[in-house]
């Protein structure tokens, strides 16, 4: 078992696809909720093998994408404290905010760090005593676990100036959003698969409960993502709403129980605002009062002032699935990976960035 | 075994390197005779004068030059004095060139242990032997600590090229065969895994070597319209841009793109793409479609080109584009990344 190539056989591929053909007559929108799906689902080409009445629209799960405009802000003022050392992960630092970003406020002097890992910001914390090292937390359940593990890593070292600035959030509060906008009408959800290993299938009930929407939890290669595609399409046809799991080598029901008791222990669900989204009610994740001496927003006073979206981006739309990325006027006009105009052009996990990347297809010219 | 150096006066030893070693004084004297000309003596860096003379050619040469800036400066499968080697000569070898000497431009970092600067002297020594070529001028500055990232080395390489020998982009006619000599992406995942400490059961290593025996073997056939090494931004950068300079179009096949399995599990696990991963010691030729099967042939017999194998065509239609046909048989053009690839954070 290589664990990719099995993953990848075009026969067993084309025989899903045969599979999903027969069985989807009716008209089907399905969102693919994570950024990394959007990404693989354009890839590999699936897009083009689907059948017509299938459409697949993208969803929030892009950390950096919905990061808000006003916690950057904050972010970038952060790092425009002397003494501040500023780590992040890398994708974080292109993202435009209201006043520049954190690679303009590196190149006017700002200590800036790419890191891949918070534990790489410890590291530095522990190297450099005298400075308070500050790790931007973006991520979703995913990333959470590790920032708590370096806060406790943190605290069993004694530092003093290690601090987690934490814009985590939550995605079942976001799919909840979505889905009581109703804004955009899906017939399922293909159910993020990394974010699932960790929280486990249980917290995506209310979507068949509350919603009647069925939702398969997929991986990232290509069969995964036909095998969701195809349990979904069941689901429909047969007039059935549950969670699948076609992710069933990495995703268990009851989740990482390991990573959920760190991430428990160190942070308590608040509300939080998502870029396109506002303000969701308990989507997002901060130190508990235990950690608060880690907690960059209450050791470092910044004012940041709300700020409206840059004239014509549809960053909004595209994360709530209303708009295709090809449909945003700005794409490949003024919005490119080069001058990015909103973050989901940025993000190696944005939609539009896949778009982008991936989306064009062959034509003489 | 590296023999141990020792600078300095016999009562002070210094294992370090000092901002004095780069004043043009005594210990800069020391640095020059004790280190760089023990490993890479040859009669025209011997003479010591301001600017190397060299015999006359009688051909067209070939000029180039790279700087080298590289964290870890060891890695597997090399260190950044065979890279800075091998990736001169591999330009130079790119254009049809015999490399025949390189020029090396050294800025230390005060605080460089002395005995790592040995064993990338000696490994360029090593590299240079085996591509045949002389290291002929050389310089050396110090900086202070901070100021630079412990070694930066910049080559510059110079060739003759034979007279038959006209490689260009504007050869490249539709129906031409496309050819990578071996894996794709073994260099940058080798050196990001490291950089990053992630381990992985099949240990990774930089493929860095010099390809100019490779070349010279392969162009004894007549049908190589133009080669690349696809060092930074990968086989997809490279392909896009001799699409571009050749104005036809190219269609690459990814079932038949050679990557290995562990770089393609770290690619995976990272979400990069190792068509866009850094290449040291890989090359693509566009090569005739008649004489395409006895190229491979060639590359195969020859050490550094084993797993060479045919990945795509040259067309006619979407001209200056580059088609890749997914596995599952699907075709998207790929485009080129604005900027370095980054780890998915999801």
């Amino acid at each position: 078992m290589k664990w990719i190539d099995e993953f990848r056989n075009p026969h067993l591929a084309q025989a899903l696809l045969t599979q999903i053909r027969e069985r989807a007559g009716q008209p089907i929108r399905l969102m693919e909720f994570c950024g990394g799906h959007t990404h693989a689902i354009l890839r590999f080409g699936i897009r083009e093998l689907l059948p017509s009445a299938l459409e697949m629209a993208s969803g929030p799960g892009c950390p950096v994408c919905v990061t808000s405009s006003t916690d950057l802000d904050r972010a970038i003022a952060m790092a425009r404290i002397p003494k501040v050392i500023l780590t992040t992960f890398g994708d974080m630092a292109r993202v435009p905010g209201n006043d520049g970003s954190l690679q303009s406020a590196r190149a006017e002097g700002a200590d800036v760090r790419i890191v891949y890992s918070p534990r790489d910001a410890v590291r530095v914390a522990q190297k450099t005593p005298t400075r308070p090292v500050i790790f931007l937390g973006v991520g979703f359940e995913t990333t959470a676990p590790g920032v708590a593990a370096s806060i406790l890593e943190a605290q069993e070292q004694h530092l003093d100036n290690y601090f987690v600035y934490s814009l985590h959030k939550l995605t079942p509060p976001a799919m909840r959003a979505i889905l009581a906008a109703a804004e955009v009408k899906l017939s399922g959800i293909l159910g993020p698969g990394h974010v699932t290993t960790v929280i486990g299938t249980e917290p995506w009930k209310f979507l068949s409960d509350q919603y009647h929407i069925p939702i398969a939890v997929a991986g990232f290669e290509p069969l995964d993502i036909l095998r969701a595609v195809s349990m979904l399409v069941d689901q429909i046809h047969q007039n059935q709403v549950r969670v699948d799991n076609a992710y069933s080598r990495s995703v268990h029901a009851e989740g990482n129980t390991t990573a959920l008791t760190i991430m428990n222990r160190v942070f308590e669900v608040c509300d939080a605002e998502w870029r396109g989204m506002g303000m969701i009610p308990q989507s997002g994740m901060t130190p508990r009062n235990e950690y608060a001496a880690f907690d960059a927003s209450k050791t470092f006073e910044t004012t940041a002032t709300p700020v409206s979206e840059p004239s014509g981006c549809r960053c909004g739309e595209v994360l709530r699935g209303i708009f295709l990325p090809t449909q945003c006027p700005l794409f490949r006009r003024t919005c490119n990976p080069e001058n990015p105009v909103g973050p989901c052009m940025v993000s190696a996990e944005g939609a539009c960035a896949a778009y982008y990347q991936f989306g064009d297809q062959p034509c003489e010219d | 075994m590296l023999p141990i150096i020792s600078l300095g006066t016999n009562l002070v030893k210094i294992e370090q390197i000092q901002l004095a070693h780069g004043s043009g004084g005594r210990l800069s004297h020391e640095l020059i005779n004790g280190l760089f000309r023990r490993y890479l003596s040859n009669p025209y860096l011997d003479e010591l004068w301001d600017a190397a003379v060299l015999p006359e050619q009688g051909a067209r040469l070939a000029l180039t030059t790279d700087s080298y800036v590289i964290q870890p400066i060891f890695f597997a499968g090399g260190d950044i004095g065979k890279l800075a080697v091998c990736g001169t000569v591999n330009d130079l070898s790119m254009v049809g060139a015999h490399p025949l000497y390189l020029t090396a431009g050294y800025i230390l970092e005060e605080g460089l242990p002395l005995p790592d600067l040995e064993k990338i002297v000696a490994s360029m020594a090593e590299t240079a032997n085996r591509a045949g070529v002389n290291v002929v001028a050389g310089d050396t500055k110090v900086v202070g600590r901070g100021n630079a990232d412990k070694i930066f080395i910049n080559t510059a390489g110079m060739g003759w090229i034979s007279k038959d020998v006209n490689l260009s982009p504007r050869n490249v006619r539709p129906g031409d065969k496309i050819v990578v000599s071996g894996s794709m992406g073994d260099h940058g995942m080798a050196i990001l895994c490291q950089r990053e400490g992630l381990e992985f059961d099949t240990p990774l290593a930089s493929d860095c070597a010099p390809l100019n025996g490779l070349v010279q073997a392969i162009l004894t056939h007549p049908g190589i319209r133009v080669m690349r090494d696809p060092t930074r931004g990968g086989l997809a950068t490279a392909l896009i841009e001799l699409a571009q300079s050749s104005s036809l179009g190219f269609e690459i096949q990814e079932a038949s793109v050679p990557v290995h399995e562990g770089v393609r599990g770290a690619c995976e696990l990272l979400g990069l793409d190792p068509f866009y991963v850094a290449n040291e010691g890989k090359l693509i030729a566009i090569v005739s479609s008649s004489e395409a099967e006895s190229v491979l042939a060639t590359m195969r017999r020859h050490p550094l080109g084993l797993e060479a194998t045919m990945i795509g065509d040259v067309i006619e239609a979407h001209p200056r584009k580059v088609g890749l046909k997914t596995l599952l048989g699907v075709t998207r053009i790929m485009d080129m990344l604005s900027a370095e690839q980054l780890p998915r954070i999801c």
